[in-house]
């Protein structure tokens, strides 16, 4: 986020796309109620009718994976209307007059047959945002996991440039992390282009400071990404670390996942229960779990908090960083004779330019929002302000470019994967948690009535539901959350698989794969005898 | 838009004698809380609106006829307030005394929750607990709620209707209401049913801020028979990306429940469903508690960590051997600290000299 959680009370108009948030960050979501009773005004994109819909002041119910058109027809309203903010793009930006003359060719009746959104909607939604003091934007994953997901943050980034709804309070570009250390995963360089604290690892500057840190030479080169090497899986790749993910249920297309872990001659998983994952392994490490540990992990907000063991844990099971410590050092790797969590701490702020003003004591109360560049600085809450880190703010030309795959005759519903309050990712531990199943016990397709009626399907009835990948069962769920010829369904339940679907493409930049959209189709079927989710 | 209080001027008024400044638009409340003057109550949060409803926190204004409730009352420049004469403090013990005849019991286990104890502490604080005015009640409990999370023990409600403002207020849910008056007062959702069929989230906040266990937290219930003494661990939530403060509440080696943090900086005292109820996981049978490697069967054996080590490093030394350094690919959790992280990458990039690390952010 480049604001903190406390700015979500101080917008005059909030824009959220893409994010169901008081299912999956309710705590973030009461905020917006907040602000929202003290008369802020909210636009809430989502092919759903998700429960920020209900709250909403205007609902724009769009076609799944046509944001970027929606967000280019807002620009060229804007623009038209005069609400650009001049002195923001002369200041701060490059390439502003040729992006303004780019959206001239988009206007909302354009956007408004690729959306299915009427097109004054858009532009009601364009002039709010347009004219606010403090305008502010959410999104989650039904922004990124496109294959334009890079498309679609750049062209929520046009508009917050445009107007200058950036590096102030109460504004900002603001995505929700999904996970609890998703932000530290790639804040701390467990990703293949940069080393901790986003130093490119093709610099040779940070080439040379982590020669010297590390005592040899690494990889000029960016790595490869994950997508990348489940692909090489067998071939180029045959081993594989795994830390705390359960990879088979949680990515695209499960069949070519189970596949790829499968065909390596080596897989060594850590983790804190045999996930699906784990199962496939040569050798699982038991890990210690939330509670059992001290350590630090970093919020949506770059807010860098400590986390403290509580409990012992079970058995054998041990802290992440002594398993990776005690295997690098059978390996001979050089480097990994830490005796606690503290002293992985502080050799990562001592190479991190991010959290370089930190260490192990100062994050005692969790104050502190990265960067913080040097001991004694108070973080930064608000990033951006008076200046961009990379000098200037850069306008994208963006185009709409349809999904990688379409509905027609065969598939002729669009299918979209999201999460439910109850229950968490794969269930490892929300299945694990007495009481849920209460709530939520097993997974079902959310179908419009009307779809449930021209289907042939019934309310509590079972479906067949195929794609080009595969095939689930899944129970039917009547509701007008979900539009005409749209479904919804989580991909938290192992017994329905429904990555087995997804994976139609990827994002050319990041790889992320499009979760969010998969053309369907979905037939009546029999009750299974004994739940079987694959057909 | 909000008023920044450092734009207002500040102003003086008498407090027990001895002039103290305030910011205009503060209340006696604030005014006396912050110069460590122990006014009681019962239906404050400091999250949410004043209420002024249990009237414990009157205190003496001059000129007024009548003590005022301080949480409701704006302080004004020349004040003079007195906040504990024998007048007022006979008015709480009174007041007390009323609000505990109508409960079923008064000493609650602490497990119920994070304000549960309000109530018999001021009760001992005023030595209230006389049994002067038994008689008449007000609250049913709804045995019939079979929800596992939010026991719904109305015998012990005094109709402070923090549950209901802070629902409103803090959450935006709108779930709980309340249901005539005076006697026949009844906390209740929409209909009179179930939480489950109301608008509740299960969030737990009407929970941590009754305070007198009358809403209480059964999950935390269910070790309330465990001996020793309660301890608070400060962490974060495991879940989402906002990293909501949390203390983890164990007896012994044994996690008993979960409180909000209410000077947590992301959260400030609020939590969601899996935060609040979904943390026992960690104590799953399922649990992994021993390594586990691939035996010549092809299943997977418990052994001690000498062997799962040699085994992992065993087979990566192997690869590398006969595919290159490159043939080995390192996956980091989104789940773990960042120490791991950290680790898995320096793995990689130390160990081997490649960039083939990524974590579970592209899906």
């Amino acid at each position: 986020m480049s604001n903190p959680l406390a700015d979500m009370e101080k917008p005059d108009v909030i824009f959220c796309i893409g994010t169901n948030m008081t299912e999956c960050h309710p705590v973030a979501a009461t905020r917006l109620k907040r602000a929202i009773a003290r008369g802020a005004k909210m636009i809430v994109a989502d092919p759903r009718h998700i429960g920020l819909a209900d709250l909403a002041d205007l609902y724009l119910p769009i076609r799944v994976g046509s944001d970027a058109a929606l967000l280019l027809a807002m620009a060229h309203v804007i623009d038209r209307e005069g609400l650009v903010n001049e002195q923001f793009i002369g200041d701060r930006t490059v390439e502003g007059e040729k992006f303004l003359e780019h959206v001239k060719q988009f206007p909302p009746e354009w956007a408004a047959e690729i959306t299915g959104v009427p097109a004054e909607d858009i532009e009601r939604a364009a002039l709010w945002y347009g004219k606010a003091d403090r305008g502010a934007i959410y999104y989650t994953l039904g922004i990124t996991e496109h294959i334009c997901g890079v498309d679609n943050v750049q062209s929520l980034c046009n508009l917050a440039l445009m107007t200058g709804n950036i590096g102030r309070e109460g504004t900002g570009i603001n995505p929700m992390r999904g996970q609890n250390n998703i932000q530290g995963a790639g804040d701390t360089g467990a990703i293949p282009n940069n080393y901790p604290g986003f130093q490119p690892v093709t610099d040779p500057k940070n080439q040379e400071k982590f020669r010297r840190a590390y005592g040899r030479t690494v990889d000029l080169e960016k790595g490869i990404t994950k997508v990348t090497a489940l692909e090489m899986a067998g071939d180029q790749i045959r081993a594989m670390l795994i830390d705390g993910e359960n990879t088979v249920v949680s990515d695209p297309d499960r069949h070519h996942c189970e596949h790829a872990l499968k065909s390596l001659d080596h897989l060594v998983v850590i983790d804190i229960f045999l996930t699906e994952t784990a199962e496939l392994a040569d050798v699982v490490l038991p890990a210690a779990a939330w509670g059992e540990t001290d350590g630090s992990q970093t919020n949506t907000e770059r807010r860098v908090q400590r986390l403290r063991a509580a409990v012992p844990p079970p058995g054998d099971a041990k802290p992440d960083w002594w398993i990776i410590s005690q295997l690098a050092r059978r390996l001979g790797f050089q480097g990994f004779e830490f005796t606690d969590a503290k002293g992985v701490f502080n050799e990562l702020c001592s190479l991190s330019v991010t959290y370089a003003g930190l260490d192990w004591d100062r994050i005692e109360h969790g104050e502190y929002q990265w960067p913080v560049p040097e001991p004694g600085h108070p973080g930064t809450p608000i990033l951006h302000q008076g200046t961009f880190v990379n000098g200037r703010g850069i306008f994208h030309l963006i185009s709409y470019r349809d999904p990688a795959e379409t509905i027609d005759d065969e598939y002729p519903v669009w299918l979209t994967t999201g999460r439910r309050l109850q229950s968490y990712h794969t269930r490892t531990q929300t299945g694990r948690s007495a009481g849920i199943d209460y709530f939520l016990s097993e997974e079902s397709l959310e179908i419009h009535p009307d779809d449930v009626a021209a289907w042939g399907l019934r309310d509590g009835g079972w479906a067949r539901m195929h794609s080009r990948r595969g095939c689930v069962l899944i129970k039917v769920k009547e509701t007008r959350r979900s539009p005409r010829g749209t479904v919804f369904a989580s991909f938290s339940f192992n017994d329905v698989p429904v990555n087995i679907l997804t994976g139609g493409g990827y994002d050319p930049v990041t790889q992320t794969a499009e979760l969010k959209v998969c053309p369907v189709r979905v037939e009546p079927a029999e009750a299974p005898s004994a739940r079987q989710g694959v057909a | 838009m909000i008023a920044n209080p450092t734009d207002a001027k500040s102003e003086s008024l008498t407090l027990d004698g001895k002039e103290v400044s305030f910011t205009p638009g503060e209340t006696i409340y604030e005014v006396a809380t912050r110069h460590r003057k122990r006014i009681p109550t019962l239906c404050y949060d400091e999250r949410l609106e004043p209420f002024g409803g249990c009237r414990l926190c009157a205190v003496e204004v001059e000129g007024s006829r009548l003590p005022v409730a301080s949480c409701t009352t704006k302080a004004t420049p020349g004040m003079q307030i007195r906040t504990s004469t024998a007048s007022v403090e006979k008015h709480r013990r009174t007041l007390l005394e009323m609000v505990a005849s109508e409960n079923r019991e008064i000493d609650v286990d602490p497990l119920r929750g994070y304000a549960s104890q309000e109530l018999s502490t001021l009760l001992d604080r005023y030595d209230a607990r006389t049994g002067r005015f038994a008689g008449a009640q007000s609250g049913s409990s709804r045995p019939d709620d079979d929800n596992p999370f939010i026991l719904r023990d109305y015998d012990l409600c005094i109709s402070c209707y923090r549950c209901v403002r802070v629902c409103a207020e803090q959450e935006g849910d709108h779930a709980i209401s309340v249901m005539s008056r005076g006697f026949h007062t009844q906390i209740t959702t929409e209909f009179e049913g179930l939480l489950k069929h109301s608008a509740c989230t299960f969030c737990g906040q009407c929970v941590q801020t009754c305070p007198t266990g009358a809403l209480a937290d059964r999950k935390a219930m269910r070790f309330a028979h465990l001996s020793g003494e309660t301890k608070q661990t400060r962490t974060i939530c495991p879940y989402c990306g906002v990293g909501c403060s949390v203390d983890i509440l164990t007896k012994d080696s044994t996690m008993v429940g979960v409180l909000p943090a209410m000077d947590g900086p992301a959260n400030l005292g609020a939590l969601c469903v899996k935060g609040q109820f979904a943390w026992d996981f960690v104590q799953h049978p399922d649990r992994l508690a021993t390594p586990l490697v691939r035996g010549a069967d092809g299943e997977l054996q418990p052994t001690d960590w000498d062997t799962a080590l040699d085994r992992a490093a065993e087979g990566f030394r192997k690869v590398v051997d006969e595919h290159g350094r490159h043939s080995v690919y390192a996956v980091a959790s989104g789940r773990a600290p960042n120490e791991a992280g950290y680790l898995m990458q320096k793995f990689v990039r130390a160990g081997l000299g490649t960039n083939n690390v990524d974590n579970c952010s592209r899906a």
